[in-house]
């Protein structure tokens, strides 16, 4: 069997119902062991005291709302080129996830500055980039509901994602491509010396899993719902014809 | 509770937040799926 053929609406349908629960039921669990080990049984950091503890959300935010939009690229391109709709309809479905997600990362950056920089807000390269790929996420989620025909919708919310996508990676990379700012590089890494300390990696990491799963589960959840209204407006569009 | 000190307003605004925003979503594609769902068992059922 091809792979192509789960992306079929009534394939989609029968394969994810089964999985959703325990993707679900796995993120709940590794978002509360992540969260609760982090915030309650690691110590202060030795140079930003108990701030440290807002790693565990600002770190898997801000990677979930870079990895919603390059998920949303590669759904796009898909749709571009070999228009199978469920793969627009996830990009769709992903949108408002991955918009959360960068509030998120915007909201507690903002709080874990003031203590740290001194300040809620710089127009460092990270930060503006991330702030831009805030308004791509609104602009792409406003030019869905803007058009009604959902093909052609399909066809500008790709080629906008495709744009957007420029921000996404600079939004990754920025602190490295442009050596200034407030904006540290990658908190972490394969090298032992640069990476975060283990007592603060353990929970990161199982947080960071929590994310991309409540990611991946809200994905799912939110395509069956697309899945469904886009075989509602059908029903209906029969019924008139009839 | 774990002590703090001076920076508990931005961790614990940090968390709230946090857990709003996705308590909030979670809810809103919970409620959105079972509306849609019942919709469309009451539009095959008509149909």
């Amino acid at each position: 069997m091809s792979l192509w053929e789960y992306a079929n609406p009534k394939k989609f349908m029968d394969w994810t119902a089964p999985v959703l629960p325990w993707v679900a039921g796995s993120a709940a669990l590794c978002l509360s062991v992540g969260l609760i080990w982090g915030f309650f049984f690691t110590p202060d950091d030795f140079r930003q005291g108990s701030t440290v503890k807002i790693i565990y959300l600002h770190v898997p935010a801000a990677l979930m709302a870079i990895n919603a939009w390059l998920m949303m690229l590669v759904a796009s391109l898909i749709w571009l080129v070999r228009r199978h709709h469920v793969s627009a309809l996830a990009a769709k479905a992903a949108a408002p996830v991955g918009i959360t997600m960068t509030l998120i990362a915007l909201a507690t950056g903002a709080l874990w500055g003031s203590p740290i920089w001194g300040t809620y807000w710089e127009w460092d390269p990270r930060l503006t980039s991330f702030l831009i790929l805030f308004l791509f996420y609104l602009g792409y989620m406003a030019l869905w509901s803007a058009i009604e025909d959902p093909d052609t919708a399909a066809d500008l919310t790709s080629i906008l994602c495709l744009v957007g996508s420029i921000f996404a990676i600079l939004s990754r990379y920025a602190a490295q491509f442009w050596s200034q700012g407030l904006h540290q590089g990658a908190s972490l890494s394969l090298d032992k010396e640069k990476n975060v300390s283990d007592v603060f990696w353990q929970p990161l990491v199982i947080t960071m899993i929590g994310f991309g799963l409540l990611f991946l589960a809200l994905v799912l959840l939110r395509t069956r719902t697309e899945i469904r209204m886009r075989r509602i407006k059908a029903l209906h569009a029969r019924a008139r014809r009839a | 509770m774990p002590d703090l000190g001076t920076y508990a307003f931005e961790i614990l605004m940090s968390y709230g937040i946090s857990l709003g925003l996705l308590g909030a979503l979670i809810c809103v594609s919970i409620l959105q799926s079972k509306r849609v769902k019942a919709a469309l068992q009451q539009v095959e059922n008509n149909g």
